[in-house]
């Protein structure tokens, strides 16, 4: 299934640093997300845009996971040449992601 | 204006400093020493004043960008227009600028600041300890340059209940407070709709947040009944996790607050309870945002549509490569309806009906930006067949690198300034 089908996201910009939540809908799906989602995953889904590493932070209380995506916003908000500088469209490369059913 | 009248609010916080916006205001106020506030603030304050005085709110906002003391004249002449007493504290100190040497490793680059260019302004952001001896005086409106967004908020909690400082878990749960409404309607589901998934109801009229705040620190979030938006768990979530890097270390002015035990509880319709923020010692450093001319930016757009249309722009796409690409260190091509946001598409998806071709080019000079969107208009008589809507685009570039400064560097001040109404 598609991220999408399970879960919601939204991105946020520091610099040249993405973050992305990922949300499951239902907290059912935590652990789905906890094992399929892993930040090497998240870096071969996003390797197109992500050219520093890719680190992931557990929330088990919400349940959420966050990643912080170093080096994607080709050079930061304010200078980049990109449409989107913020980067703030790519909640939904994220939910892109394929995972097993 | 619906939060002021209906609200029951003690405080109303307007949060309207973007990164970039206090560079561009400085050079306003470099053209014109009673400019450098926000461009809005006239209209704000004159739409909102009467009101914040009938329901006895006091208003917190950084729209004072690189020049409070002058938006807190402009507001004390607006007072004066409309015979109100008024009472305005400004907060100064937040700009270093002439502090320092440039020689302060930027954060980003691991050089020196003045190696990204022209330095064209310098904040620090300034945290709770500033704002609270203007929460201190009588003033009803408390007007700051750069501040931490939360600390717009920590501020009147700690001035209200009386918090210290130096209690890092309630600066932890009165910075998580102040996170979850700095984006005001991102958290009443201003950024979350996704129609048939995530459906947000009215959002044409949305209702902005407020948190009606224990002094113990339990915050009960909610909007105006009646309004559009929805606030739910999941908006919480979003906006909690929003620009946050490590969850257990979220570090502003005031503390560096853990995220990792807050509990979010729905208690009642467009009602979500949060407790559970906490932190450690705020840092001996101050975060210090710095301005620097970047240059221009030249783009030009051309659109393609109907059969092979991804084909043709691709073809003009060459073209310009071909014909600018030496000239330009860093040029940029994008084919709008195809792959141009995420910058890839994940998996395939069927041509689009049409695509429009952006090409954008960093450059130093106006001149040589402008050729970007002289080459993509020529593609009328040099280019592929049935482009369409040509427009070209060069805008000035202010750059963004930050540094850190230790806290004695920088000293926070307020001024106080009344109307005429309130003199007399």
């Amino acid at each position: 299934m598609k991220l999408y089908d399970i879960a919601h996201s939204r991105a946020g910009d520091k610099g040249n640093t993405l973050t992305l939540s990922l949300i499951p809908y239902d907290p059912d799906n935590y652990p789905r997300l906890l094992k399929a989602v892993t930040a090497e995953a998240v870096k071969k889904h996003l390797h197109a845009l992500v050219e520093g590493d890719v680190l992931r932070y557990e929330l088990p209380n919400l349940p959420a996971l966050q990643f912080v995506c170093q080096q994607a916003l080709t050079g930061g908000v304010t200078t980049s040449l990109t449409m989107d500088t913020h980067g703030k469209s790519l909640s939904y490369a994220l939910l892109e992601m394929w995972i097993e059913d | 204006m619906v939060l002021v009248q209906q609200g029951q609010l003690d405080y109303l916080v307007l949060e309207c400093l973007a990164e970039r916006t206090i560079a561009l205001a400085q050079k306003r106020k470099r053209q014109d020493p009673t400019q450098g506030f926000d461009p809005l603030l006239e209209r704000r304050i004159e739409a909102l004043l009467p009101h914040l005085l009938a329901n006895n709110v006091r208003l917190i906002t950084n729209m004072g960008a690189a020049n409070p003391l002058a938006a807190a004249h402009k507001i004390i002449e607006i007072a004066n227009r409309l015979d109100l007493s008024v009472s305005v504290a400004a907060v100064t100190g937040d700009d270093v600028f002439d502090q320092l040497s440039g020689n302060e490793t930027s954060l980003e680059t691991s050089k020196p600041l003045a190696e990204s260019g022209t330095l064209l302004s310098a904040n620090a952001y300034l945290g709770t300890d500033a704002i609270l001896p203007a929460l201190a005086t009588e003033a009803n409106i408390i007007i700051t340059g750069r501040v931490a967004d939360p600390s717009l908020f920590v501020a009147p909690l700690a001035h209200a209940f009386g918090w210290s400082l130096a209690d890092a878990n309630q600066m932890g749960q009165a910075t998580v407070i102040g996170h979850l409404l700095e984006c005001a309607g991102q958290l009443t589901g201003g950024y979350f709709a996704d129609p048939g998934r995530k459906d947000v109801p009215d959002l044409a009229h949305l209702g902005h947040p407020f948190a009606d705040v224990s002094p113990d620190g339990t915050a009960v979030f909610g909007k105006v009944a009646g309004t559009g938006g929805v606030l739910s768990l999941a908006t919480a979530k979003e906006q909690l996790l929003y620009e946050v890097m490590d969850p257990s270390c979220y570090i502003t002015p005031d503390v560096i607050a853990d995220f990792t035990q807050v509990r979010l509880e729905q208690t009642g319709p467009d009602q979500v309870r949060v407790t559970g923020g906490r932190g450690t010692l705020r840092p001996d450093t101050l975060k210090v945002s710095v301005g620097y001319d970047a240059g221009h930016i030249g783009e030009g757009e051309i659109s393609y549509a109907g059969s092979n249309a991804l084909s043709r722009a691709k073809l003009a796409g060459s073209i310009i490569q071909e014909r600018l690409g030496h000239q330009f260190t860093d040029l940029r091509i994008d084919y709008i309806g195809s792959t141009s946001v995420h910058r890839t598409s994940f998996g395939t998806y069927p041509d689009p009906y049409e695509i429009r071709l952006r090409v954008a080019g960093k450059a130093i000079t106006v001149k040589q930006a402008a050729l970007v969107g002289e080459e993509v208009e020529a593609l009328y008589t040099n280019g592929p067949a049935g482009g369409g809507g040509a427009r070209k685009y060069i805008h000035e570039v202010v750059g963004i690198v930050s540094t850190l400064l230790p806290r004695t560097q920088v000293q926070p001040m307020i001024s106080v300034l009344n109307s005429e109404r309130l003199k007399g």
